[in-house]
C-alpha cells in the first residue's frame, strides 16, 4: 500500500520539483522585467519611471501592482462565451510556460531532454496564436476580434521566418535537441579567441540572427510589432474586454514569451549556457548565470526598441514579412547550407 | 533590386540612429521633479494665490477698483473715535474696520491689477498654486479677521456715534443758525437805533442848513 504511494509519489514529487523551477523563474523575471521595463521606458524618456513603492527606485513596484490587480474586480461580458473568455488566458500562459521544458537552463539542467526540442518548442508556442483569438472571439467585442484576428495573421505569418532561421542553425548544427546544439558551441577556437558561437561561424547566421530578431519581436507582440493589443488603436486589442488578474495572466505570458524566444535566441546564436571566455566561469551554476544574462540581454534590447521605435501598420507588417523576411530567410538558408557543405 | 537594397538599408540606419539617440537618453539624468515631495521654486512675480495682509490693509478699496472682474468685494466700518486702529507697518494711519474682506478666486485671472495701487503693499501674489477644492464656494476667500459679533459691535458703534455726531452737528447748526439770528436781529436793532439817530441829526442839520439858506436868502 505504502510502496504503491511511494511509487507514485516519488515521480510526481521529481515533476512538481521540475515544473516549479521555470514557474519560479518566469515570475521572478515578470516581476522584474515589468518594474525594469517601466524603468527603462523613464529613463530613455529623461523620466524617473516608478518611485515610490518600496526603497531604492521604487523596486516593489510590480509587487504592488501585483496586489492592486489581485483586488481588481473579474468583469466577464454578459455575451461573452464564458468557458472560452475564462479559459484563454490561462491557456496562453500555459503555452509559453510548456515551452520552457526544453530550453537547457545550465548544463545540469533541462526540463525535458528530448530529440525533438526545437521542434516541441516551435509547436507549442503556436498554442499562443489559439488563445490570442479565442481570447478575442469569445469576448464578443470587435475590437477584440480585430484584435485577435491581426495576432493570427501575424503569428502566423511570422512563425515562417522564424521556423527558417531555427532550420538555418539546425542546419549547421544537424539536432533539433537544444542541449546537444547548446553543447556544440562550447570552446573558443574561432579565429583563436572568439567563442564558438553558432553567430560567429560564417556571415550568413548573422542575417539569420536578424531575422530571428525580428519575427520574435512580432511573435511576442513587441513593439513595432504591437499590433493585436495596440492600445491606442484597439483599444487594448484582444485584451480589451479582460480585467484583474486574467488580464494579468496575458502580461504574464507575454513577459514569459518575451524571455522564452529571448532564450532559445541565446541558446541558438549565442551559445546558450556556454562561457564567453571558455573555461573560465563555466560550471553548471555559471552556466545557468550566462544563460539568463544572455536572456536578459536580449529582452532588454527588445525593451530599447520597443521605447525607440513607433508601430507599423497592418499592411507594413504584412509586407515586411512575406515580401522581405521570408524570400530573405530562405535564400538564406540555402546559403547555410551551401556553406556546411563546401566547408 | 538595387533600389530595395538601398532602402533596407536605409532603414536599418534609421533605425541604429534612433536607438543611438534613445541609448544617449538612458544615461541622462532625468529632468522629472518627484512632485509630492520636490516642487518648483516660482519665480519672483509668479502670479498664483492673492493673499492680504489684513493688519495692514488701511480698507481704501483702491485694490477693488482696480480690479477688473470686480472679484474683490470689501466693505469698511469707520472707527470711533475711542479706539485706536493703530498704524500699518508702513506707517500710514488706519481708520477703518474691515469687515469684510473677500477675494472670489474661482474669478481671479491673476491680471496683478490688485497687487500695484495697494498703498501698503498688503495685497500680495503668494507662490502657492495648489488650491483646487471640490466646491466653487470655497474659493472665496474671507480675509477679514472681524468675529461676528465684533463686527455687529463695531457697526452698532459706529452707528452710534455717526447718529451722536449728526445730531451734535444738528445742534452746533441750529446753535449756529440762532447766533446768526442774534446777530442779526441784533445788527438790525443796531441799524434801526443808528438810523433813528442818523434821522435826528440829519433832521438838525437840514434845520441848520435850511436856516443858513434861508439866512443866505435872507
Ligand atoms: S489679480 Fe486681477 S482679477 Fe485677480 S483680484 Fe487682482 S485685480 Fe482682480
Ligand atoms: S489697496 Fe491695499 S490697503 Fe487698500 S483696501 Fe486694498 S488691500 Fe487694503
Amino acid at each position: 500500500m505504502f510502496e504503491t504511494i511511494g511509487n507514485i509519489m516519488a515521480p510526481l514529487t521529481a515533476i512538481i520539483i521540475h515544473a516549479a523551477i521555470p514557474l519560479t523563474i518566469i515570475l521572478v523575471y515578470a516581476l522584474v522585467a515589468i518594474w525594469g521595463e517601466r524603468k527603462i521606458a523613464g529613463f530613455i524618456q529623461d523620466r524617473l519611471g516608478p518611485m515610490r513603492v518600496g526603497g531604492f527606485h521604487g523596486w516593489a513596484q510590480s509587487i504592488a501592482d501585483l496586489l492592486k490587480l489581485i483586488q481588481k474586480e473579474d468583469i466577464i461580458p454578459t455575451d461573452a462565451s464564458r468557458f472560452l473568455f475564462k479559459f484563454a488566458p490561462f491557456m496562453m500562459f500555459a503555452a509559453s510556460y510548456a515551452a520552457f521544458a526544453v530550453i537547457p537552463f545550465s548544463s545540469d539542467y533541462i526540463g525535458s531532454n528530448i530529440n525533438v526540442g526545437v521542434f516541441y518548442l516551435l509547436a507549442v508556442t503556436s498554442i499562443l496564436t489559439l488563445s490570442v483569438i479565442m481570447a478575442g472571439w469569445a469576448s464578443n467585442n470587435k475590437w477584440s476580434l480585430l484584435g485577435g484576428m491581426r495576432s493570427a495573421a501575424q503569428m502566423v505569418s511570422y512563425e515562417v521566418p522564424t521556423i527558417a532561421t531555427v532550420l538555418t542553425v539546425i542546419v549547421v548544427a544537424g539536432s533539433l535537441n537544444l542541449m546537444t546544439v547548446t553543447e556544440m558551441q562550447s570552446g573558443n577556437d574561432i579565429l583563436g579567441f572568439l567563442p564558438n558561437w553558432f553567430i560567429f561561424q560564417n556571415p550568413f547566421l548573422i542575417v539569420a540572427f536578424i531575422i530571428f530578431f525580428i519575427s520574435i519581436l512580432a511573435e511576442s507582440h513587441r513593439v513595432p510589432f504591437d499590433l493585436p493589443e495596440s492600445e491606442s488603436e484597439l483599444v487594448g486589442g484582444y485584451q480589451t474586454e479582460y480585467s484583474g488578474m486574467r488580464w494579468a495572466m496575458f502580461m504574464l505570458a507575454e513577459y514569459a514569451d518575451m524571455l522564452l524566444l529571448s532564450l532559445l535566441g541565446a541558446t541558438l546564436f549565442f551559445g546558450g549556457w556556454n562561457s564567453p571566455f571558455g573555461e573560465f566561469m563555466a560550471g553548471p551554476f555559471w552556466g545557468f548565470f550566462w544563460f539568463m544574462l544572455k536572456g536578459l540581454l536580449l529582452v532588454f534590447v527588445m525593451m530599447w526598441i520597443r521605447w525607440t521605435l513607433p508601430r507599423y501598420r497592418v499592411d507594413q507588417l504584412m509586407h515586411i514579412c512575406w515580401s522581405i523576411l521570408i524570400p530573405l530567410s530562405f535564400v538564406n538558408l540555402i546559403l547555410v547550407a551551401l556553406w556546411e557543405m563546401i566547408f | 533590386m538595387a533600389n530595395q537594397i538601398k532602402e533596407g538599408w536605409l532603414t536599418f540606419k534609421s533605425i541604429f540612429t534612433g536607438m543611438g539617440i534613445t541609448m544617449r537618453h538612458l544615461f541622462q539624468p532625468s529632468v522629472t521633479l518627484q512632485y509630492p515631495d520636490e516642487r518648483e521654486e516660482l519665480p519672483p512675480g509668479a502670479r498664483a494665490q492673492l493673499y492680504v495682509n489684513i493688519d495692514d490693509c488701511i480698507g481704501c478699496n483702491l485694490c477693488a477698483r482696480a480690479c477688473p472682474v470686480n472679484c474683490i468685494d470689501i466693505e469698511t466700518v469707520k472707527a470711533t473715535d475711542d479706539v485706536d486702529l493703530g498704524k500699518t507697518s508702513t506707517g500710514n494711519p488706519k481708520r477703518f474696520w474691515l469687515t469684510r474682506f473677500n477675494i472670489d478666486m474661482a474669478k481671479c485671472m491673476y491680471c496683478d491689477l490688485c497687487v500695484h495701487p495697494c498703498p501698503t503693499d498688503c495685497i500680495t501674489m503668494v507662490p502657492e498654486y495648489e488650491y483646487s477644492e471640490f466646491d466653487r464656494t470655497n474659493f472665496v476667500y474671507h480675509f477679514s479677521n472681524l468675529s461676528p459679533e465684533m463686527v455687529a459691535e463695531v457697526k452698532d458703534k459706529a452707528e452710534e456715534e455717526a447718529e451722536r455726531k449728526k445730531r451734535e452737528k444738528e445742534e452746533m447748526m441750529r446753535k449756529k443758525a440762532e447766533e446768526k439770528k442774534k446777530k442779526e436781529e441784533e445788527a438790525k436793532k443796531k441799524a434801526a437805533e443808528e438810523e433813528t439817530k442818523k434821522e435826528d441829526e440829519t433832521d438838525a442839520d437840514d434845520s441848520t442848513n435850511k436856516n443858513s439858506e434861508n439866512d443866505d436868502k435872507e
